[in-house]
């Protein structure tokens, strides 16, 4: 095997694992760094984008669209709990912890109650091809590709749209912005539909790839949390910049010992970075500018 | 009687609800209650009620992780699951004999303690505090489940013992009292009852003294604000671990008793669900009070069961249900509020109560 097979291979790994990281990242990232918000029904909003993607797909609807569809039932979703729960307790950050939990629990056993244990799924398209001895899918660089997109079209959303700057500026100072005329409860349940149609979309992306169970957000939650963790409270200096680092760390320990080795790989790494940047990547970079 | 007067001083202050002879002679019967409660029982009851207590120290640890250090740990679970991995180790590979279950007791819930004092330096010490404590000790012990749950494999033994992944391990001695003429097994039926009652009035009194020591008084000051806790002098770091050190150690008690108990332990007793049950009981009762605490995780894990028997899919969407309508309605605990209530026309307002 010469050079090029083997960087192309470990490229294809790397930006597999770039891809689930920022995919299951981004919608808790948002969430969490918009409102300091950490939302552990994430799993749930990724579980149920996945479900909606699939039934959509299983009715005839061609899969693109389904995904569509299936990010924004997630969303109305989001904006229902928003509307219903988080709004109550912005000021009790851990409540919201607890009472998202219960909304875990909730939806994972009513999923199982309502659809059954298991749902057939839809086969991987797009096929394979091959670079040196081995093959590839061609979806998992599809997924990389919506990776770096979702992230361009976050810093888009947040930098040059009308919603972006009222949500930035709700974020900074929330009773000057509300003094300004803005609806800072409407900014606040649009950004957290927002984090839940992104967990949807990153659900019906992976949904082909996976066995679609009720308890499959949970294997979406590890990487998202440790994701967030190091990378703090900003999406584009923080999730991006971590999921690239924890990508490099994950690839390495998954090739060599296997998927646990990666997600152990990952723990122990995240475990170190919070000891020494404490308020993840973002904030180190943050500080450094400042 | 003085001296006993003195004792009792120790055991209540501003920290825990309940006062008083009034409240300890409540106390008394109560536990007189429990004590005489076999006689009026079948086995099978009492080892059922030795399940629920069994949870209660693990309920009790997070109560003194969370309600009094107002650090949420997600990670309870983990340590029972250490211990109770432990227990089984030592056990399948020496045997009974000679009291060593209880040496496995102890050593395997040092190991859940050296664990979490580890993992404690990391976090207290990198002044992890909020939701991230809560998000990583989670992954922590969603990635021990997935370890667990892989070592099917015949390589994954330790002596004798097989992890058996997913399976869990069982036939593990459950826990042995040496006795000349023969040693008595506690099988969980009445003699475990008592053992287990006993450890659970000591666990609770001795809890008692600790949060209303200097030690569980800062505690709370560090709940209100760290940083004035911090500016009057205390190294926050040293009490938070402190904590979540005690807390592990409770949680690998509840492990160890629940693996001699009913022989067995799983991989999934670490998992997601489970590690959101004890969030379930300690925020239910009331998480500020070890007394509610206690009350609420009987009451809790009382109504799970009942409803288990007609569904255990259902029960969990309740106690889903349960959460978020106590987060929601009662902040500070269902059995809190209405201790509260109760409380009300008996006591006189000190200054100082909230």
């Amino acid at each position: 095997m010469d050079v090029g097979t083997l960087a192309f291979s470990a490229l294809y790994q790397f930006g597999d694992a770039f891809a689930f990281l920022v995919l299951s990242a981004c919608g808790l990232a948002v969430i969490f760094g918009m409102m300091g918000v950490i939302n552990l029904a994430h799993g749930e909003f990724i579980m149920c984008g996945a479900y909606v993607t699939v039934s959509a797909a299983h009715a005839g609807v061609p899969l693109p669209l389904a995904i569509l569809i299936g990010a924004l039932v997630s969303a109305a979703v989001g904006a229902l709990v928003e509307i219903l729960i988080i709004r109550h307790l912005y000021d009790r950050p851990l409540d919201t912890i607890v009472a998202t939990w219960g909304l875990s629990l909730i939806f994972t056993q009513g999923t199982l109650i309502v659809l059954g244990s298991t749902m057939a799924g839809v086969g991987t398209p797009f096929g394979s091809f091959t670079v040196g001895d081995y093959s590839y899918s061609l979806y998992r660089l599809v997924l990389c590709g919506m990776a770096v997109l979702v992230i361009a079209g976050l810093y888009a959303l947040f930098n040059w749209t009308r919603f972006g700057v009222m949500a930035r500026a709700t974020i900074q100072v929330p009773h000057m912005a509300a003094a300004l005329g803005i609806d800072t409860r409407l900014v606040y349940s649009l950004t957290f539909a927002l984090g839940a149609g992104l967990a949807g979309l990153a659900g019906g992306l992976y949904a082909p790839t996976m066995t679609l169970v009720p308890t499959m957000g949970t294997t979406f939650i590890m990487e998202a949390f440790v994701t967030v963790v190091v990378g703090g409270a900003d999406v584009f200096l923080g999730t991006a910049p971590a999921a690239a680092v924890l990508a490099v760390v994950k690839a390495t320990m998954t090739s060599w010992y296997g998927q646990l080795a990666g997600q152990i790989g990952l723990l122990i790494a995240v475990i170190v970075v919070i000891r020494v940047l404490p308020r993840g990547i973002s904030g180190f970079l943050l500080r450094e500018r400042a | 009687m003085n001296a006993l007067s003195r004792f009792f001083s120790r055991l209540e202050g501003p920290q825990t609800l309940g006062r008083g002879p009034g409240f300890w002679i409540g106390f008394l019967v109560v536990l007189a209650g429990a004590c005489a409660y076999p006689l009026f029982s079948d086995g099978y009851t009492v080892g059922n009620t030795v399940y629920f207590f069994t949870w209660i120290f693990m309920a009790l640890g997070l109560c003194l992780i969370w309600g009094y250090g107002g650090a949420l740990s997600f990670g309870q679970t983990a340590f029972f699951g250490i211990a109770g991995y432990s227990y089984g180790i030592l056990t399948i590979n020496f045997g009974a004999a000679y009291g060593f279950t209880f040496v496995a007791l102890l050593i395997a819930i040092g190991i859940a303690a050296l664990f979490a004092a580890l993992l404690g330096y990391f976090l207290f010490f990198g002044r992890i505090s909020g939701v991230f404590l809560g998000i990583v000790t989670l992954s922590v012990t969603l990635v021990l489940e997935r370890f667990m749950a892989q070592t099917a494999g015949p390589e994954w033994k330790i002596g004798a013992a097989r992890l058996n992944g997913f399976n869990g391990m069982s036939n593990m001695p459950p826990l042995t009292v040496p006795w000349p003429g023969g040693d008595i097994v506690l099988f969980p039926d009445v003699q475990l009852y008592y053992v287990v009652l006993g450890l659970l009035v000591l666990v609770y009194l001795g809890l008692r003294i600790l949060v209303n020591s200097p030690f569980g008084n800062v505690l709370v000051a560090i709940r209100e604000n760290p940083e004035r806790a911090e500016m009057l002098g205390y190294d926050i770091r040293k009490y938070q671990l402190g904590t979540f050190v005690i807390g592990a150690a409770l949680a690998g008690l509840s492990g160890v008793l629940y693996t001699s108990w009913g022989q067995y332990i799983t991989p999934s007793s670490m998992g997601m669900t489970a590690a959101a049950l004890p969030i379930v009981w300690v925020a239910v009762g009331g998480r500020s009070d070890l007394t509610t605490t206690l009350v609420g995780t009987l009451t809790v894990l009382a109504v799970f069961q009942a409803l288990t028997i007609h569904g255990s899919q259902y029960a969990l969407v309740v106690m889903g249900i349960m959460l978020v309508l106590t987060v929601l309605l009662a902040p500070r605990g269902l059995i809190y509020a209405l201790a509260r209530l109760i409380a009300r026309p008996f006591t006189k307002r000190q200054p100082g109560d909230a």
